[in-house]
């Protein structure tokens, strides 16, 4: 995991970057494609999610609706690209607040040590005791159909990840040489965060990203499928999924685009690893 | 004395899990306990609605249900109640059934351990097998093979798996039920959603395993003194290629638990996943403590068996 680089506050040694494998390759090629629709998508489709032509139910795709109508009249490419917004959005926002207070916490513990980081840690292995998804399930439970419980409960179960890896990563590095070095140095905290302790711990919480990315949209289109996530008529993809299940018969590209969507992100996500790391 | 110290490392990885068991059980409890204060609307009378029905409800009902539940005393001192009776095991009646939930509970684990071992069970006869021959020829066409096919099926959630299977074998082949769990075989799509999954991954982990023995000096050795492969892999082969497969298994215990309530919901498995996501429906939070713990509970069981199987197949982490 470790790659030899600052060696010294000057020195830097730059490890060749390693080219891509095909496989990083087609998961950079996903990611961005995916990350560009959900973005762009909605815009550039430019039509009302929920607006019904009851008339065109189940209407075949055609060059002005490439995907066709759903079975309540509505235009599936504005449903699939503003489902993808909303997957891509809540994952980037609950990673976001599980991964910075996260790894603040684990930092100020592995620094400070003492009663608080007792008590972090123990908050931490109570969140871990039950799988996440059953977090996840229990704070739904509060207000069905709502949007704060899976961002509450997602960010809960992800945060403590961070803590742990930034925690154990930390006490290390601060017990080594070169940041007590810095320190008998007369260089101070922000500085030794900064130059010693980020360089080592960034690549660890980008894996930890991708992994905490991948499991948001997953816990979050999987509640929507089983019923007790977001409810229809919202565009998500879980629940796009069991809404258009019963018209397989007859509209197979409907529900397999919501499918191959999810499908698609969580193989990007999957392919961005290193090789090492994929096995 | 060796034994006795053995033993004593089992013990204590067995006291973290029971430490683990009282997490779970707070947790859950604490989280319900508040999910029945914040529910809106009165909740004697909304209590009282679920038991009587909505036109029964008299001002008296409530009043009884209000006193019997404790809804007049400060809320530290009910989540008090409410732990010291979840300690004892009472936990209460279902608002939907009005039968006691230990009683719906008792029906339902049955049908979900079933599944699960059977999960875990196909998953160990599929995954470890195949990654151990693709071991044997790392980047050879099975090796190549195994991984295109474990990267898609990593990629795949439980609930997209299963619904995958059932529109192959169900709908399009017509050969195994594609819910239920009166038919003959029923328990086959979902165990085999599960199982597929977590195969996936310890596949990858037997095929690794398996390169590092066969580069190993005492595997070599083995070779050198006389024995054939097939011999020296079943005497210094599979021992080493299970520490990792069953250590891994302890991180798809996730997987796992969280698959079950998923694909049960899907295939209709009349389990405690599928009783959890429908008492979340319904609001019965009696039902949804029970059904969560005793999830939580399960995960914390398999956890310790995971240990116990670690210690023996690895003689080294028993110290």
């Amino acid at each position: 995991m470790s790659t030899p680089h600052t060696v010294s506050s000057d020195l830097v040694v730059i490890e060749a970057p390693r080219r891509p494998s095909l496989g990083q390759r087609a998961g950079i090629v996903l990611v961005s494609a995916i990350t560009l629709f959900a973005l762009f998508g909605p815009w550039l489709v430019g039509i009302d999610p929920a607006r019904q032509q009851l008339e065109r139910y189940l209407e075949l795709p055609s060059l002005g609706h490439p995907l066709g109508f759903d079975q309540l009249g509505r235009d599936m490419l504005a449903r699939l690209a503003h489902g993808a917004r909303l997957s891509l959005s809540l994952a980037t926002v609950s990673v976001l607040s599980a991964a910075i207070p996260g790894s603040v916490l684990g930092l100020l513990a592995a620094w400070r040590g003492g009663w608080p980081e007792r008590v972090l840690a123990a908050f931490a292995d109570a969140v871990l005791a039950l799988p996440g998804l059953l977090l996840v399930l229990l704070l739904s439970a509060f207000t069905p159909g709502g949007f704060w419980p899976l961002y509450v409960g997602i960010s809960l179960a992800l945060w403590v990840e961070y803590f742990r890896v930034v925690r154990a990563a930390s006490r290390i590095l601060l017990a080594s040489p070169h940041v007590e070095a810095a320190r008998l140095l007369g260089f101070g905290p922000l500085h030794i965060v900064r130059r010693h302790l980020l360089p080592e711990l960034l690549p660890r919480l980008f894996t930890l990203m991708r992994f905490g990315f991948a499991g948001a949209v997953l816990a979050m289109s999987a509640l929507g499928f089983v019923g007790v996530g977001l409810q229809p008529p919202t565009p998500e993809l879980g629940v796009m999924m069991i809404e258009l299940l019963p018209y397989y018969g007859e509209a197979p590209w409907l529900i397999g685009a919501p499918v191959l969507l999810l499908f698609l992100t969580l193989l990007g996500l999957l392919l961005l690893a290193p090789e090492r790391e994929a096995a | 004395m060796a034994s006795t110290r053995a033993w004593r490392g089992i013990a204590t990885a067995l006291a973290q899990r029971l430490l683990q068991a009282l997490l779970v059980a707070l947790l859950v409890g604490t989280l319900c306990f508040f999910m029945t204060r914040m529910l809106p609307g009165d909740m004697a009378y909304r209590i009282a609605a679920g038991r009587y029905g909505y036109d029964m409800v008299t001002t008296a009902a409530a009043e009884a249900v209000r006193l019997e539940l404790g809804l007049d005393r400060h809320w530290l001192v009910a989540l008090g109640d409410w732990w010291r009776r979840l300690l004892v095991l009472d936990l209460g009646v279902s608002q939907v059934t009005a039968e006691p939930v230990m009683l719906e509970i008792e029906r339902q684990l049955w049908p979900t351990l079933r599944l699960s071992v059977l999960a875990m069970g196909f998953s160990l006869l599929i995954g470890p097998t195949l990654g151990v021959l693709a071991g044997l020829k790392p980047g050879g066409l099975l090796d190549r093979a195994t991984l295109a096919v474990s990267t898609v099926l990593r990629a795949l959630p439980s609930f997209l798996l299963g619904l995958v299977l059932v529109l192959v074998f169900s709908v399009q082949l017509g050969v195994l039920p594609a819910a239920g769990h009166d038919d003959h075989g029923s328990i086959v799509l979902p165990a085999l959603t599960l199982a597929l999954g977590m195969a996936a991954v310890s596949c990858r982990v037997a095929r690794d395993a398996m390169i590092q023995v066969r580069g190993s000096a005492y595997f070599a050795f083995a070779l050198t003194k006389g024995l054939t492969m097939g011999q020296a892999l079943r005497r210094h082969g599979l021992r080493n290629v299970a520490a990792p497969v069953v250590a891994y298994l302890g991180v798809q215990l996730v997987y796992l638990v969280e698959g079950v309530v998923l694909v049960e919901t899907i295939f209709a498995w009349p389990g405690i996943g599928h009783a959890l996501v429908h008492a979340i429906f319904g609001r019965d939070v009696p039902m949804i403590q029970g059904t969560a713990l005793v999830l939580g509970l399960m995960f914390v069981l398999f956890n310790a068996l995971v240990d116990t199987a670690c210690a023996f197949i690895d003689p080294r982490r028993r110290a």
